[in-house]
């Protein structure tokens, strides 16, 4: 049982490139807390800085409040699971998963039920003779967990380990891996650079970008008060809308493209910054199933939009339309062929599945102004107060 | 396109197949010649029309080469010097290879390009230099005369094949194994090595071959009866005034059923030594 406190750590590379940048990061006992970022971020580089298989620039890494710095990987107390699951392809399932303790010179009878009751919990029993190219990706990556476990760290490590799974797999798996640290309760680091697997599995997510910590929080909080642009964007599938807007006077209306989109108190008051804003252009962000369709009868904000696709999914239609407001894109947040592929001015909504809407229509959403947020277009920095 | 199933004959009869066996054929009828020769008479040998089937079978060729020709004695020096030579290449193209794809190190890549250029080299060019060494070493006429160049030979490209081959093995695995508290050499020892297995059989074939073949060499170094291996015996079975082809073909045959059998046993991880990296795994 055990804390991993990482304190100002900076890690250089010798060719000069900063990976990462004054990271503080706590993980509590049983916490499960996901690195979530898009490649490149210096997530992975964080967490091999814990495992002690990459130098710590500066800044102190402690687990279980010991610093551990000059620490080698082996005297860390920690099990790191890989994104290629690195099993011994020359020894069998078991063998794999008593590889640590063998060389800790356990008791060949312990090692042995160790080793059994591990496979038990992770449905492995059967399997236990064969070798790792015999089994299928996902018992695989069950093997990678057994060998984790089995030596009951202090801290376990995780690098993208569901990567390597198909789609079905990946989300079977996420509850399993997710049932299994709660079941072992150990302070865990998880890094992904996929956005739900953040969102479904960590206590607590930190999102990284170019080396440096956007913001950590409950992943609840992330998705409703994102602290920035980068955040709000890539945050959430599908992503939160953004564009350009003029604030008008009062902060009553914003100007979003040649419409104006009346904002009622509750906003201004939701956001007092806002006021300062008034005749500034900022960045309004919408998330999709914040724009359902606009009710006879209804009052409040609405946005008119050209429908260019419809996407039935049975439990909701994803419309994507288009506006003449300028679109946003948070840099870093989205992977480049999405920014390519971007048409400025496009959006996506997330409406009743028996709306009757078709491509080409003009459709009015009515906006649901409680979900609005509000960026300043320099800084990315949210604008509450 | 015609996309028409092939039926019958067709199946059976190709190009493909074709091309195989006249390959096969072009190959394989010298190999048989010398076994089919190796058990004739001396009187069958010369006949014309050639005899394609040994009558009668005899294996007085055998007999002679091991009792008239110390073919033994020429097989046991063989023996000793590419067993040894093939043992120094491993172990240190191990740690050599190991070193070059795994470590981080200045210079590798001109390091592995002079090797592949000390691979070229042709041997001949070398032979006077080495002689006056060996002879000043007093080294000429002994095993390690022979072992020592051998391995020095063969050393660069057993280098290349294995530090491919440990290059197509994950980083995460000694990554693990550190994680899991074993030490370096164990590392190498019991997670490396065992994966690196097909690129050390290959090398060690190749190493093997080239060492139990290498004539120039051993003609030069150690021309003493007592230190010959197999090629320069062999070709010293001829005299002035005969030739005995009979025992001449006998004895190839027992020189090359060794790399025979290597090569038949380790046939697959010779092919996948040989094609790592080429494919990721």
């Amino acid at each position: 049982m055990s804390t991993v406190d990482l304190d100002q750590v900076n890690k250089v590379y010798p060719n000069g490139f900063h990976a990462v940048k004054d990271l503080n990061l706590n993980v509590g006992d049983g916490e499960l807390m996901v690195l979530v970022g898009p490649s490149g971020c210096g997530k992975t580089t964080a967490l091999r800085m814990v495992a002690g298989l990459e130098d710590i620039t500066s800044g102190s890494v402690r687990i279980g409040g010991k610093v551990v710095n000059e620490v080698s990987p082996k005297g860390r107390d920690i099990a790191m699971v890989f994104q290629n699951y690195a099993l011994y392809p020359h020894m069998t399932v078991a063998e794999n998963i008593g590889y640590a303790l063998k060389l800790r010179k356990m008791p060949k009878v312990e090692l042995t039920a160790k080793v059994r009751e591990t496979a038990d919990i992770l449905g492995l029993t059967e399997w236990l003779n064969r070798k790792p190219g015999q089994l299928s990706g996902g018992q695989r990556q069950r093997v990678a967990m057994g060998r984790a476990i089995v030596r009951e760290p202090s801290v376990f490590l995780m690098d993208e380990p569901l990567s390597n799974l198909d789609a079905k797999l990946r989300v079977q798996m996420r509850a399993e891996v997710s049932r299994i640290q709660r079941r072992i309760g150990v302070a865990t680091i998880y890094v992904t650079h996929d956005q739900t697997e953040a969102m479904t599995m960590g206590d607590r997510v930190a999102v990284m970008r170019a080396g440096v910590l956007q913001q950590i929080d409950d992943p609840q909080v992330l998705y409703d008060r994102p602290d920035n642009l980068f955040v709000a964007a890539f945050i959430g599938s599908p992503a939160m809308n953004l564009y350009e807007a003029v604030v008008g006077e009062g902060a009553g209306s914003v100007q979003l493209g040649s419409q104006r989109v009346d904002l009622p108190d509750s906003v201004v008051l939701a956001h007092p910054g806002l006021a300062s804003y008034a005749g500034k252009t900022v960045v309004i962000g919408m998330r999709p199933e914040h724009l359902p369709t606009v009710v006879p009868g209804g009052r409040g904000a609405t946005l008119g939009a050209d429908v260019d696709l419809v996407e039935a999914l049975g439990s909701e239609l994803v419309v994507h339309f288009t506006i003449d407001a300028k679109r946003v894109l948070a840099e870093g947040a989205h992977s480049a062929d999405a920014e390519a592929a971007t048409i400025s001015g496009e959006g996506v909504a997330r409406i009743d599945p028996r709306t009757p809407v078709k491509a080409g229509d003009r459709i009015t959403f009515a906006i649901d102004t409680a979900g609005l947020q509000f960026f300043d277009p320099v800084s990315g920095a949210a604008i509450w107060s | 396109m015609r996309n028409r199933k092939r039926t019958g004959w067709h199946r059976v009869i190709n190009g493909v197949s074709i091309s195989t066996f006249f390959v096969a054929l072009f190959i394989g009828l010298p190999l048989y010649w010398i076994i089919a020769s190796s058990f004739k008479t001396p009187v069958s040998l010369g006949t014309s029309p050639p005899q394609y089937f040994p009558n009668p079978v005899s294996t007085t060729n055998y007999q002679q080469a091991f009792s008239q020709y110390n073919f033994g004695v020429y097989f046991r020096n063989s023996l000793i010097v590419t067993l040894i030579a093939t043992a120094i290449v491993l172990a240190v193209g191990t740690l050599a290879g190991y070193g070059l794809g795994r470590l981080p190190m200045r210079g590798k890549f001109s390091l592995m390009v002079t090797l592949l250029m000390i691979s070229v080299f042709p041997e001949i060019a070398l032979i006077a230099p080495l002689y006056l060494l060996l002879r000043n070493l007093g080294w000429l006429n002994s095993f390690q005369g022979l072992i020592i160049p051998y391995a020095a030979f063969n050393l660069p490209f057993a280098i290349w094949i294995l530090r491919n081959y440990f290059l197509s093995i994950p980083k995460e695995m000694e990554e693990t194994g550190r994680i899991d508290g074993a030490s370096p050499l164990r590392t190498v020892w019991e997670i490396i090595l065992p994966q690196a297995l097909p690129g050390l059989f290959t090398a060690a074939i190749f190493c093997f071959t080239a060492c139990w073949t290498e004539f120039l060499m051993a003609l030069t170094f150690n021309s003493a009866n007592n230190y010959r291996t197999i090629p320069v015996g062999i070709a010293e079975f001829g005299t002035v005034f005969t030739v005995p082809y009979g025992t001449i073909f006998a004895a190839s045959v027992v020189a090359v059923v060794p790399i025979g059998i290597l090569v038949f046993i380790f046939r697959k991880f010779v092919i996948s030594g040989l094609t790592s990296g080429a494919v990721k795994g």
